[in-house]
């Protein structure tokens, strides 16, 4: 096998939530985000030949899934959907006159900081839980990401409660050793 | 009233999800108060939930992933 080969069978489970992740910090709908993923993948098949492996397959298919976004916003800003009026005053403060100063960025606002750390921690948190074994991370997303209960978790994959526990203990251990060095 | 290292570590687990009873938590206090190694963990552990909490993350479902892989064969 050629070391710069791609694997696109193993695709789904090591990449989708990873990219889903970034897609939805850009695009914020579920949807949308779904969508682009789809077409990463696609696009990275059609362009396989196109891969030298001098990326890792995972940054390589961000590097598509990045074009897939840009190309999103363009397509939403052409001329049809300029034309929408999008500035819209907030009816819901009792506050008169003073809607243009209102629409100022706070200049102390530090919200634009937390939620780029916020996402950078989120692709960590993700890159640790692709490093799992494919059952943990299944339960971990499951029970944290999903916040499925206990036992539909284990009526659906056929465990017991104190199975469910036991692995939720290993996947939590590993995925805070892998964090360890940068987070905590 | 004493647990176990290994009871206590599921305790604290399972409160992470809100799961634990209300005794479950009192012993796991209880010892978190002799135990160094236990309370570090809980820390630890509780630390995690909440980085898991801000980081907003978001995964696909099963469901989700079975579609693409079919639309991904397809597409082969």
């Amino acid at each position: 096998m050629a070391a710069h080969e791609l694997k696109p069978d193993t695709w789904i489970d090591l990449y989708a939530d990873y990219l889903f992740n970034y897609a939805v910090a850009r695009v914020s709908d579920a949807e949308i985000a779904k969508d682009l993923v789809q077409e990463t993948f696609f696009a990275g098949l059609n362009s396989a030949k196109n891969y030298k492996g001098d990326a890792a397959e995972r940054t390589w298919l961000i590097a598509i899934l990045k074009r897939k976004v840009i190309d999103h916003y363009r397509k939403i800003n052409s001329k049809k959907g300029k034309a929408e009026v999008r500035i819209n005053y907030n009816a819901n403060t009792d506050s008169e006159g003073d809607w243009l100063e209102e629409q100022v960025a706070d200049p102390f606002s530090k919200e634009g900081d937390t939620s780029m750390e916020n996402e950078e921690l989120g692709m960590a948190i993700q890159e640790c839980i692709s490093k799992l074994p494919k059952k943990q991370s299944l339960v971990f997303n499951m029970k944290t990401i999903q916040g499925m209960s206990t036992e539909d978790i284990c009526n659906e994959l056929g465990i017991n409660p104190s199975n469910l526990w036991v692995m939720i203990h290993r996947a939590r251990t590993a995925l805070m050793g892998c964090l360890n060095q940068n987070w905590f | 009233m004493k647990i176990s290292c290994e009871e206590a570590s599921n305790i604290c687990n399972k409160s992470q999800y809100n799961e634990a009873s209300f005794w479950e938590i009192q012993k796991l206090k209880l010892h978190i108060l002799l135990c160094k190694t236990c309370a570090k963990f809980s820390k630890k552990n509780t630390a995690f939930t909440s980085l898991c909490d801000k980081a907003d993350l978001n995964v696909l479902s099963e469901n989700d992933k079975e579609e693409m892989r079919k639309k991904l064969e397809e597409h082969l």
